[in-house]
């Protein structure tokens, strides 16, 4: 009887293995032409039947590719705008969601709906009255209108920061007062050491929702010396649309950070997801 | 109003209550301060420029209802951006929700080995957008791409993905199919929080699987599709970066989705007014689209604990 049934799991386990192992294979080699690619010569890019294996490898791609447009530079533009916007978000998304869990205060939670609701606006219903606020501040061009809006919070983070702050047992705070802290040395002291974990995620987020975004540096950078990543490969799209090669080149060095930083922080990331995971 | 209330001959509840009024607001006021300016301001802003002429270089100039009546009467290019981007609704969505509930299912074996399963589907929906678009439009190509060259092997004849109108959507369908492993681990959670027991209950009233599945699982992961459903619905309607690569909404206008159309009449053409008042229809519809999913949501979505909470 129990060897009967624990032949049918290895059986259920074999199948399970086969499906994924071969949706894997699937799912990954997307990843593996587009190295494969980025490291051929063009004549093997064209080749009929597909050549699977670069022949010579073709490294020179890669100089070529980050030299014709500036790369390195424009990841560095990246970063910085990444850094500053993990930032804001996070100072910004901790006091808020702070007063939302901490501190009680008329009106909070009919606030905190209102958090929620603006998840739901599209936007688009808000994207030209900002721009054209942007552009009286005379801020068009610059880094600001990337920078500046995640000083004030995000809804989608105070929400997650808030839920996780919750967790946290009110007597820690409450025995700080005591020992007469004040709100800001309580938050600072007591809240954000405990709540790491959290803050991790939201920066990971962040900072991966910063480095792919294309629509904001798109409507406010029009300096090519100022370009993000996304911008510099669309240019590259657009310039040099068939010399594959070098395009495969130029997104592998996009991607490779983000995934490098993801397996880096794994186990914080997917707790992060599952977290908003239970929101439904 | 308050100053009345039963607390003041407490005067220091009162002073505490006071105090922790000012530093709520004073925590807050990072979100009170951005929602004022970048949501309250611009809905209102957008709302009244929907109603007027304006090309951003000079003040917006009334004109009444005429950007929606010329919306909905005589703009062909809106009229086949909204089918567009319907058809991404109506095809798209289902698919890849099914298509992620599946690989769920899958991820949430319990066999050696699933956390590497898990990590290799997430990893797709990391990649930037705008690689994301470029990497496909080299798998995608008619003649040397990837995708084609494989369907070949089987002797089946690819269809010019992205150089035949007729096929454009489905190849920005199969492309989202890619990246469905990130909606697949929010399920995955759903999943890990669905008790033993009710499994345990269900295999002794001798259900099957396949009836575990839709008795058990399904009911008890609603709460979650839903979501999910909400979410895909108010993404279908923004989808913009990849198509702005791939196509520029090109191809007979096969591709020129509702987001990109109303980028091209704000930022190209500098129609700001007839842009709001598109941006006023697309929110109107997507409030529409969630109100059906939350009016049918009554009676296929389960909340645990009873309907009254």
């Amino acid at each position: 009887m129990i060897g009967g049934k624990s032949s049918v799991q290895r059986r259920q386990a074999i199948l399970t293995h086969l499906a994924l192992g071969l949706l894997s294979v699937v799912c990954l080699l997307p990843f593996y032409w587009l190295v494969a690619t980025s490291l051929k010569a063009d004549m093997q890019v064209h080749a009929m039947p597909p050549v699977w294996v670069p022949h010579p490898v073709v490294w020179a791609n890669y100089p070529k590719a980050l030299v014709y447009i500036p790369f390195l530079h424009y990841m560095k533009n990246t970063l910085f705008i990444c850094l500053m916007t993990v930032f804001g978000t996070l100072l910004s998304c901790s006091l808020v969601a702070y007063s939302f869990s901490k501190i009680k205060w008329p009106g909070r939670d009919a606030l905190f709906v209102l958090v929620l609701s603006t998840l739901m606006l599209p936007g688009q219903v808000t994207m030209i009255p900002i721009f054209a606020v942007f552009r009286w501040l005379g801020w068009i061009g610059s880094y600001k209108p990337l920078i500046v809006p995640s000083f004030f919070g995000s809804a989608f983070f105070i929400f997650l920061l808030r839920q996780f702050f919750m967790t946290i047992p009110q007597e820690l705070s409450d025995a700080a007062r005591v020992d007469g802290a004040g709100e800001l040395s309580i938050y600072r002291m007591v809240i954000l050491p405990l709540a790491k974990p959290a803050l991790i995620t939201v920066g990971l987020f962040t900072f991966i929702g910063a480095w792919n975004d294309f629509l904001g540096p798109l409507l406010y950078l029009n300096d090519d010396s100022k370009y993000t990543l996304s911008l510099g490969l669309q240019q590259y799209v657009s310039q040099h649309g068939q010399e594959w090669q070098l395009l495969m080149a130029a997104a592998t060095v996009m991607v490779v950070p983000i995934i490098i930083i993801f397996l880096l922080a794994q186990r914080t990331f997917v707790k992060g997801i599952a977290l908003t995971g239970l929101k439904g | 109003m308050k100053l009345a209330d039963p607390q003041s001959d407490r005067p220091r509840m009162s002073r505490s209550a006071k105090r922790d009024l000012r530093n709520g607001l004073l925590f807050a006021s990072p979100w009170i301060i951005g929602f004022s300016v970048f949501t309250a301001y611009a809905i209102a802003a957008s709302l009244y420029y929907s109603f007027c002429r304006y090309d951003i270089l000079t003040p917006p100039h009334w004109i009444g209802l005429k950007n929606y009546s010329r919306l909905i009467v005589d703009d062909e290019v809106f009229r086949r951006s909204l089918w567009n981007t319907l058809y991404m609704v109506i095809f798209g969505l289902p698919i890849g929700l099914v298509a992620s509930l599946a690989l769920s299912l899958l991820l949430n074996a319990k066999v050696k080995g699933i956390a590497i399963y898990r990590t290799i589907f997430y990893i797709p929906s990391l990649v930037p957008a705008v690689a994301v678009a470029t990497l496909w439009m080299w798998l995608l190509n008619t003649d040397i791409g990837l995708v084609n060259v494989i369907l070949s092997k089987i002797g089946i004849m690819g269809p010019g993905w992205l150089t035949d109108p007729k096929w454009a959507k489905p190849a920005l369908i199969l492309m989202g199919l890619w990246g469905v492993g990130g909606s697949s681990i929010i399920y995955l959670a759903g999943l890990q929080g669905i008790p033993e027991h009710l499994y345990e209950a269900a295999e002794l009233d001798g259900a099957g699987p396949m009836q575990k599945l839709r008795h058990v699982t399904l009911p008890m992961l609603s709460p979650v599709i839903f979501f999910n459903l909400i979410m895909g619905l108010i993404g279908s309607f923004q989808y913009f970066t990849q198509i702005y690569i791939m196509t520029n909404g090109g191809l007979q206008d096969s591709t020129l989705f509702y987001a990109l159309n109303l980028f091209n009449r704000a930022f190209v053409d500098l129609r700001m007014g007839y842009a709001s008042a598109m941006a006023w229809i697309l929110f109107a519809i997507t409030l529409l689209c969630t109100l059906l999913v939350f009016k049918t949501s009554a009676k296929w979505v389960y909340y645990e604990g009873g309907a009254s909470k």
